[in-house]
């Protein structure tokens, strides 16, 4: 079902980090990264735990600003992608612990993430009229076809706290789709769901590259998950890359088997089963 | 243009409605003429014999009315008859242009939606049978009934039954077309085979506007003796048997039983079971296209429960399963009330039982209890049938099962008319029903219409009428043994009338079985008193040629659930809850509640439960241990679990099992349990005890 390996990503590159370097006091969290997310593609980017990959995320959306090194986005060249700047800009993200408001609907966490499209003034939202009342309709009827694209129909006026974790994420994932991204940042979609969860899930993310040729970087660690959904993998350990490429290139990369693995297979054959199909979960 | 004219001078008379498919207006609205009927005319006969002709009548008769409705971006959308006969002229037209024939067959597979209800009907007016299919069957499943039943085209509601067909599609060298009504997830499809339900209408459009006769000359072609589908039987033994039913057969028995309710074009009703099964195909399609009421198509089978509150229908279906949900659900929710809602609720309730009934049929009721009804009505019947989306309810219907007297009275107290009938696939569904005002717990009613009941000397119950099915497609044999050349049909089932000339079924006959001492045992009777508690699920019995009867249990998680988080018992699983020893005692006490009752029965009090199990894993479809009708397997179950069966008898306290599991993508699995087997205590049997068998117990 999914696409050629880099069929997708033909229409040149989305966004580009350049020689990333992030650090929090003494610690390093990212060691001149570069790489590049293209129009169209899934990118995931794996690693053991600690390697950098939320705070990779977060550098993107502006949530953390680098030391060093780029963030081209769209062809503009920034140091540093301020949140507001990011989300404006057309990039949404879902986050590891669920960010969501616990008290209200899904619904009503859904239209949250209309809010940057919505124009009305206060005056008119106060008083529901005219302009506010027609653009508020237009944002539920888009809300409304979220709900229905990830099926949460159900859950649709229940406040998300008293929902079980794996609607909680999906209820997150709509209200990232709720902004019409064109990249979509994803941390963890599938953490902590059971098989089907994740069948139910990884459906979704390729129904949204497809349907709304959304762009999205994912960390995952399912690497089942990982190898049947995404493009291309960049793999990063202790804060630097050291692996980039279709998931067939990658998993059978030595360093990579080392970094999850931690131990040198020294002459072992490389072309064995690969080493990372089961994963810690 | 002449047509055209016609058309004009029709759209004059009727109140103008606005066309949602952007044809020209009035475009659907042909007067019927020659073959078609006249107002007065009765559903069933000459020019109403065919569901295409039924839904011309009503576009002409009601075009503004309602005829479907379905919950879409979290808004009811309503489509009115005219608009309702507009997109079946339109698929109809994209049918012929791909060269549908008369006896060809399209296959429907999906919930219930108003396109699928469409195409089956456009598929009908042509003159081809329509063959719907159970929307959780496997894709092997599907392989099977498609090839069995010759499918020439398909239309599936979405990815989930596309990606079934494609798998299975090369197998099939019949079927020449899929069309998918919801696109999602479908764009990067590229099978040549496969096309999207709005083009299918679009190109039926232009087809229609070439030959704009055809689609009427078609439809008066149509008789009522010709098959209009096939229902495939879920099979406890062997392959599905597709049960080939006319139109006379569904509209004759559909109308029988509009008029024993008098239904009207006023009614509403809730289409939510499979569709694939008659009862749906009968109150959706046939009952609706008699009375000209309106069905209404849920948004999806996890918000049935809240869009029947949403809708409130007046006519309402529902198998003794979901009944028995519903009630579950209240007395849970009930428990974790507040101590004054929980006092109302326990007073209120046990007074409807108590009166409730006689006030529903009318019967003579003192002052005082009717002041407390009254009172109760406003305090909690009221709130609590809208609650629940039954306070419109005009008419309701179990089947399938018998049901617990107590959940059935409990309806009946609150005022709720929820009767019983009697039906089969081989007899287009009614066959017996209750009358108002002659409802009783233990009967399934009286024949409907012109149906003769009659039970063999071996006590099967047999019957004959209008809805007698023509045959199992490509199976004589089945058809033979089914039906006799009489045309009566032997259910299976075993009964009797009774003085009242009631039917009253005790179980099937096959499963009606005797101990070693020869005392009778009907399982389903154990099994079915076992599950009236909130805390079981499922029951299978065990007896025949046996010393006595003993049963394996699958708990409610729920309900179980909820009462063991009550008691600060932790559990992680099905399987660790169901092993608790706390939990036995609880079914402990259930068992022999059914043993007291059991007691009281002259003839079943030898057949009270000595010992009993409950299974660490729950039955399942996907295991083959349900049918999908959810009943239960017994042989299937027996055989599975024999280890099991033989520690029900063998005294000892504790038996290690290996289970194995199917999971919903196919893959099976095992799982390891010891499984413990709990002692009952059973009752001498009452002698010339009067109490009634099926005595009301209190709430709770």
């Amino acid at each position: 079902m999914s696409a050629e390996p880099g069929e997708r990503g033909s229409d040149g590159v989305l966004l580009e980090v350049s020689n990333l370097r992030l650090a929090f006091g003494g610690i390093q969290a990212l060691f001149d990264v570069s790489f590049d997310i293209r129009r169209g593609e899934i990118r995931a980017i794996i690693g053991p735990n600690g390697a950098g990959k939320t705070s990779m995320l977060n550098c993107i959306n502006g949530f953390y600003k680098p030391q060093q090194g780029t963030i081209t986005y769209k062809g503009r060249a920034v140091h540093q992608m301020r949140s507001h700047d990011a989300a404006k800009n057309g990039i949404a993200r879902t986050f590891q612990n669920i960010a969501l408001f616990r008290s209200m609907t899904a619904l009503d966490n859904i239209m949250t993430g209309r809010l940057l499209k919505m124009r009305a003034n206060l005056l008119w939202d106060a008083l529901y009229l005219g302009p506010a009342r027609r653009e508020e309709l237009a944002h539920r009827a888009f809300a409304e076809r979220i709900i229905d694209f990830l099926e949460i129909q159900a859950v649709r006026k229940i406040p998300v706290g008293r929902l079980p974790y794996g609607l909680q994420k999906r209820v997150e994932l709509g209200r990232a789709l709720a902004a019409e991204p064109e990249l979509l940042l994803l941390d963890e979609p599938m953490g902590g769901m059971n098989v089907e969860e994740k069948q139910d899930m990884s459906r979704f993310i390729l129904d949204v590259n497809q349907e709304f040729g959304t762009t999205i970087a994912l960390i995952e660690h399912d690497m089942g998950v990982v190898m049947d959904i995404s493009d291309r993998v960049v793999v990063l350990d202790y804060g630097r890359k050291i692996a980039d490429g279709t998931p067939d290139q990658v998993r059978t990369d030595p360093a990579v088997v080392e970094a999850y693995l931690g131990v040198d297979h020294g002459p072992a054959p490389a072309e064995e089963k690969p080493c990372i199909s089961s994963t810690p979960s | 243009m002449a047509q055209k004219a016609k058309l004009d001078s029709y759209a004059s008379e009727a109140a103008p409605a606005r066309s949602d498919s952007g044809a020209p207006s009035g475009w659907a609205n042909a007067t019927p003429s020659g073959p078609f009927a006249t107002e007065k005319q009765k559903p069933g006969t000459p020019g109403l014999d065919t569901f295409a002709k039924l839904l011309l009548h009503h576009a002409r008769l009601r075009p503004d009315r309602p005829a479907i409705r379905e919950k879409d971006l979290g808004i009811w959308q309503t489509w009115t008859w005219r608009q309702a006969l507009e997109h079946v002229r339109a698929l109809a037209g994209g049918l012929a242009a791909l060269g549908l024939e008369r006896g060809d067959k399209l296959a429907v597979i999906g919930d219930n939606r108003p396109h699928l209800y469409w195409s089956m009907v456009a598929a009908q007016s042509l003159g081809a049978v329509a063959v719907p299919v159970y929307q959780d069957a496997t894709a092997a499943e599907m392989e099977f009934v498609l090839d069995h039943a010759e499918v020439r085209f398909a239309v599936a509601e979405d990815q989930e039954q596309v990606d079934k067909l494609c798998a299975v599609k090369p197998r099939l060298p019949k079927l020449e077309q899929v069309f998918y009504s919801d696109p999602r997830g479908l764009r990067s499809y590229r099978e040549p085979w496969l096309h999207s339900l709005s083009q299918l209408e679009q190109d039926g459009r232009s087809h229609d506007a070439a030959h704009p006769q055809s689609f009427l000359s078609e439809v008066a072609a149509g008789r009522g003796s010709d098959p209009a589908g096939f229902f495939y039987t879920s099979g406890t033994t062997g392959q599905p048997k597709g049960v080939v039913l006319s139109f006379d057969n569904l509209i004759l028995t559909a109308q029988a039983a509009v008029e024993f309710d008098r239904l009207t074009e006023r009614d509403e009703a809730l289409a939510y079971l499979p569709m694939a099964w008659v009862g749906d195909n009968s109150f959706s399609v046939a009952q609706a296209y008699c009375a000209g009421f309106c069905v209404c198509c849920p948004e999806s089978g996890a918000t049935v429960m809240q869009d029947l509150r949403e809708i409130g229908p007046t006519y309402f279906f529902a198998p003794p399963r979901i009944w028995e949900n519903i009630l579950t659900n209240v007395m849970v929710r009930m428990e974790d009330a507040g101590a004054v809602k929980r006092l109302m609720f326990r007073h209120f309730v046990a007074h409807a039982r108590r009166v409730g009934t006689r006030i529903l049929e009318g019967a003579p009721v003192g002052w005082l209890d009717r002041l407390r009804y009254g009172l109760g009505a406003t305090a909690v019947y009221g709130p609590l049938k809208n609650a629940l989306g039954l306070s419109r309810i005009r008419v309701a219907y179990t089947a399938g099962e018998a049901i617990g007297p107590d959940t059935f009275l409990f309806y009946r107290g609150l005022g709720i008319n929820i009767k019983q009938l009697y039906g089969s696939t081989e007899g287009a569904v009614f066959v017996a029903m209750q009358p108002d005002g002659e409802v009783y717990p233990d009967t399934v009613g009286k024949p409907v219409g012109t149906v003769e009941l009659a039970v063999t000397e071996a006590g099967e119950v047999t019957f004959r009428s209008p809805g007698v099915f023509l045959e199992y497609h490509r199976n004589p044999q089945a058809t033979q043994e089914t039906k006799t050349p009489e045309g009566w049909i032997r259910t299976g089932d075993a009964g009797y009338l009774d003085a009242r000339g009631h039917l009253k079924i005790v179980d099937r006959a096959k499963d009606v079985g005797r101990l070693k001492d020869g005392t009778l045992f009907a399982p389903k009777y154990l099994e079915n008193k076992l599950k009236f508690f909130p805390y079981i699920k499922e029951a299978v019995a065990f007896g025949h040629g046996r010393d006595h009867a003993a049963v394996f249990v699958n708990i409610d998680i729920g309900a179980v659930g909820n009462w063991a988080e009550r008691r600060g018992l932790a559990y992680t699983s099905y399987t660790e809850l169901a092993g608790k020893s706390e939990v036995y005692d609880l079914l402990r006490a259930k068992v022999e509640e059914v043993n007291r009752d059991l007691a009281r029965d002259p003839v079943l009090a030898g057949s009270q439960i000595a010992r009993f199990l409950i299974l660490p894993k729950e039955l399942d479809a996907d295991d083959g241990e349900l049918t999908r009708t959810r009943k239960v397997r017994r042989r299937l179950i027996g055989e599975k679990y024999a280890a099991l069966v033989e520690a029900l008898y063998s005294g000892c306290a504790e038996c290690e099992s290996v289970l194995q599991v199917r999971f919903e993508d196919g893959r099976t699995g095992s799982v390891r349990a010891r499984v413990r087997v709990a002692e009952a205590a059973t009752f001498p049997a009452a002698k010339g005890s009067g109490a009634p068998l099926t005595a009301p117990r209190k709430a709770g």
